[in-house]
């Protein structure tokens, strides 16, 4: 018999230090998987976030960089820039991307830089005590919101996806969950598609991983699995968003 | 005949390989491993086809999927 399932060269072999079910640890896995099977692992710059995943520069196999809250497509745009030859991918959370990142997010698929930006949805700050974040639903509790988001008082829930999918620079947008393995397979397809389309120089590429935060929801691993299915999937509609075909025939359309 | 292995070390008892298993084969163990978890075990050899949706569920890699 043979092993099936090597570990991957991308990511360094080691425990990994998220809670029990966390989403993180799949995405490192599929990720570093993806550098390997797509051979630029050696070429690869990675940006690690501020969040749980704070520690993905320990994680991953391939040069990494960590940087301020929220600033990692800005800095994955320096480097991309300098250094054009190398694969830049930032890897970050909602309160992260969607908060104090949200300007630098936004602008980097306006301007089309040629990056790839993994973005983990849980909903919540995980790392910091389970606050509420810009992307928790209506009603959800966190320690910010004890009796659930309210809408009068908090606002409503923002759709990176569906915001960006606004935007003529942003090349490929699609939304997956890693709460099933059937959906960590198309997690796997989507990361992949992603830095191809970096390979080949097609622009702006995010790819939205919903993903469970047992702690931050204080629920059980199992429970945050079917929390994903009943009550993120209906506000957070998986799917492709945006597609570089579907741009290249709009510019063609346009011209 | 394919089978798993968990490695006790990285396991931290989550169960998602539980739910994930089409054939209900893994279980957790009752014995505490040195991280101080249940790790989850195969529980029924027999039954694992190796198709290792466990091991792609997994978020600690704990997982080996031989076949």
């Amino acid at each position: 018999m043979e092993l099936v399932n090597k570990w991957p060269a991308g990511l360094v072999e080691m425990p990994l230090r998220y809670c029990p079910g966390c989403g993180h640890g799949i995405v490192h896995r599929i990720v570093g998987e993806c550098l390997e099977e797509l051979g630029i692992r050696e070429r690869t710059v990675g940006v690690a976030p501020v969040g749980c995943s704070v520690f993905a520069d320990d994680y991953f196999n391939c040069d990494m960089i960590q940087g301020p809250h929220g600033r990692g497509p800005a800095i994955a745009t320096g480097i991309k820039r300098s250094k054009p030859e190398c694969i830049v991918f930032s890897y970050q959370g909602d309160g992260d991307l969607a908060s104090i990142g949200m300007a630098e997010t936004i602008h980097s698929a306006a301007r089309s830089e040629n990056i790839t930006v993994i973005f983990i949805n849980n909903a919540i700050y995980g790392m910091t005590g389970g606050q509420m974040a810009p992307t928790t639903l209506i009603g959800q509790k966190a320690s910010t919101c004890p009796r659930g988001r309210d809408p009068k008082v908090n606002g409503y829930p923002i759709r990176i996806c569906e915001l960006l999918q606004s935007l003529e620079g942003a090349s490929y947008l699609e939304r997956t969950s890693v709460h099933t393995a059937a959906n960590a397979i198309k997690t796997k397809k989507a990361v992949k598609r992603a830095f191809q389309n970096q390979i080949e120089c097609k622009g702006f590429s995010l790819v939205e991983v919903l993903s469970m935060c047992p702690t931050g929801w204080e629920a059980t691993p199992l429970n945050s699995v079917k929390y994903i299915a009943d009550k993120m999937m209906p506000l957070y509609p998986l799917g492709v968003y945006r597609s570089p075909e579907q741009r290249e025939q709009k510019e063609g359309g346009a011209a | 005949m394919p089978e798993i292995k968990v490695n006790e070390r990285l396991c931290k008892g989550c169960e998602l390989c539980t739910s994930a298993c089409p054939k209900q084969c893994i279980a957790m163990s009752d014995k505490f491993s040195t991280t101080g978890y249940y790790p989850a075990m195969l529980a029924k050899q027999e039954c694992c086809i190796g198709c290792g949706l466990c091991a792609q569920i997994c978020p600690d890699l704990a997982i080996e999927v031989y076949k």
